[in-house]
């Protein structure tokens, strides 16, 4: 009973910062319909930007808000340099389609360039602010740290603030229109390429987040070859396809599934399976529900 | 033909798609609370000279002129602000909004709170405004019922109403209506002929129609396209009588 227990507190922990990469997925897919393979390295070039914070003022508090700002400034150059440009250049004939999913690819190893040319290829450390030893329940230790606490509440928070912003203020029917139809809401006034870099620094916020949480629940330790980070874009993305790619909710429920999934193979099945799992995972989604486990299953996009 | 307060004229527009000329030297002129008909055969070139005012598509050359000024033809997304309001032939509701939602988004334009602001959803004001216009919007193309309804649940009828009213929220000085009576039954063209009526107190209206009694009863003025030129133009009676607009449309069977 104790063991199952544990196993859900590891696994919603763990889906939690899935879903973070996940709602970072599908805001750039809802924004600009395209599946960012960049996203990881986004996440990672936000947490060496956190870390550079961590070494300057010593302080978690102002490290996780300075990356989270430098994830959206990254983000934002980006879809406002490369991206804008990409799709305009490929808006006709058969690469159309393609040809900026296979540009964020690209772009992704120039991420890790910059990285390995600014920081180096050594691992560097990041520690979080509370202690990651679980509560302990008698003489049992529960899989449930203050540090999985905060990660809970941090990401319970943005959430509810994302869901404010689109829901209830005028910004977020903006971003929702725009990705119904940018060619309506063009029509109907809404400044469209705006809304598109806004959606992708939203992503860039979110993703900071995941990276850093992401790291100071691991070890600490990350390099540009970080395998966590490669994990974190494949889990992201299963969270975002089980979600439906399209709704946030989704995003969240999709993360929250996987994490449970994943910490009950390893729990109950083989530990080993740790690199295995997320990719079974993914494929098995893939195949059998394409369009999404949550969510509305009428594709409504022409 | 030479006054310079018309609220919205072009020259000499042409476009192109390829080597296909689609509009040739086309001109039109709409006066302040006017109501002006674009009527022709099937590919004449009604919508695409509706698509180049609206910036959906590059004339190869033109002027345009808003309240006798001269500027260029405008960005799809600047459209609202120069009060220029649109609807689309195929409707086009944001179908996982509800109608209130799609009828604010017509009215984003109005709100004034910046980015950081909205982003911690402190615009409230702005929020209520223009939810309040957007519900008195409804409520003009008597639709107020339908606020809460997702839009992708509307009866057809419903959704030419709630585009309407997006269009309306904008307060444009020229309302570009796109097939209005466009598959609707006869108690509704009745109803859209006295809306159309009534919005001309307040705007300019541009429709591009295939339902001739709503041209006749409700336009002053009428441009005839044909071939992508302007064949005829003047009053319904004028253009009624004119032997090119009778060869023009026998000429396609209609």
């Amino acid at each position: 009973m104790f063991q199952f227990i544990n196993t859900i507190l590891i696994g919603i922990t763990a889906g939690a910062i899935y879903s973070l990469m996940a709602i970072s997925i599908v805001l750039v897919w809802r924004s600009t319909r395209v599946i960012n393979f960049a996203q990881a390295g986004m996440a990672l070039l936000s947490t060496y930007i956190g870390y550079e914070a961590m070494v300057h003022f010593n302080s978690f508090w102002i490290a996780l808000p300075v990356a989270m700002i430098g994830g959206a400034a990254v983000s934002a150059f980006i879809e406002l340099v490369f991206m804008r440009l990409l799709v305009k250049r490929s808006s006709t004939g058969p690469i159309a389609a393609v040809a900026p999913i296979i540009a964020t690819l690209g772009l992704l190893g120039l991420i890790k360039g910059v990285i390995s040319t600014v920081w180096g290829g050594a691992d560097v450390r990041l520690v979080g602010p509370v202690t990651n030893v679980g509560y302990s329940i008698g003489d049992k230790t529960l899989a449930f740290s203050p540090l999985k606490l905060l990660t809970l509440v941090t990401v319970v928070v943005l959430m509810l603030l994302l869901t404010v912003l689109f829901q209830r203020s005028s910004i977020g029917l903006s971003l929702r229109a725009s990705a119904y139809s940018p060619e309506i809401a063009r029509l109907s006034g809404v400044k469209v390429d705006f809304i598109r870099t806004l959606g992708w620094s939203l992503a860039g916020t979110s993703g900071a987040v995941a990276g850093m949480f992401q790291t100071i629940n691991g070890n600490g330790a990350f390099s540009p070859e970080s395998i966590e980070f490669s994990l974190l874009l494949i889990t992201g993305f299963i969270a975002a396809v089980i979600g439906g790619l399209e709704s946030l909710v989704g995003a969240v429920v999709g993360g929250l599934v996987l994490g449970l999934v994943i910490s009950f193979v390893l729990m109950y099945v083989s530990g080993s399976l740790f690199f295995i799992a997320p990719f079974v995972i993914l494929l098995i989604v893939l195949i059998i529900k394409p369009q999404g486990i949550v969510g509305t299953k009428v594709a409504r996009r022409a | 033909m030479s006054t310079n307060t018309a609220a919205l004229r072009v020259e000499g527009v042409t476009v192109s798609f390829g080597g296909l000329r689609a509009l040739n030297d086309v001109y039109f002129e709409i006066g302040r609370h006017e109501v002006v008909g674009l009527i022709g055969p099937n590919g004449a070139g009604k919508t695409t000279l509706f698509n180049a005012l609206c910036g959906l598509v590059q004339p190869d050359h033109g002027t345009f002129f808003l309240d006798g000024k001269e500027s260029a033809f405008p960005r799809t997304d600047n459209l609202v602000d120069l009060g220029i309001a649109r609807t689309l032939q195929g409707v086009g509701l944001f179908g996982d909004l509800t109608v209130l939602e799609n009828v604010m988004i017509g009215a984003q334009h109005l709100a004034q709170t910046g980015l950081i602001s909205a982003a911690l959803a402190r615009n409230g004001k702005d929020e209520n405004r223009i939810r309040e216009r957007s519900r008195i919007a409804l409520e003009r193309v008597y639709a107020g019922g339908l606020a809460e309804r997702r839009a992708d649940t509307l009866s057809y009828p419903d959704t030419k109403r709630v585009a309407i009213a997006r269009a309306l929220v904008s307060e444009p000085s020229i309302l570009m209506l796109d097939e209005p009576a466009g598959g609707l039954g006869t108690q509704d063209i009745e109803w859209m002929n006295l809306l159309i009526r009534n919005l001309s107190a307040q705007m300019s209206v541009l429709l591009v129609e295939h339902h001739m009694d709503v041209v006749m009863s409700v336009c002053s003025k009428l441009y005839v396209l044909n071939f992508g030129e302007v064949i005829s133009s003047g009053s319904a009676e004028t253009v009624r009588r004119d032997p090119a607009v009778i060869a023009a449309y026998l000429g396609t069977g209609a």
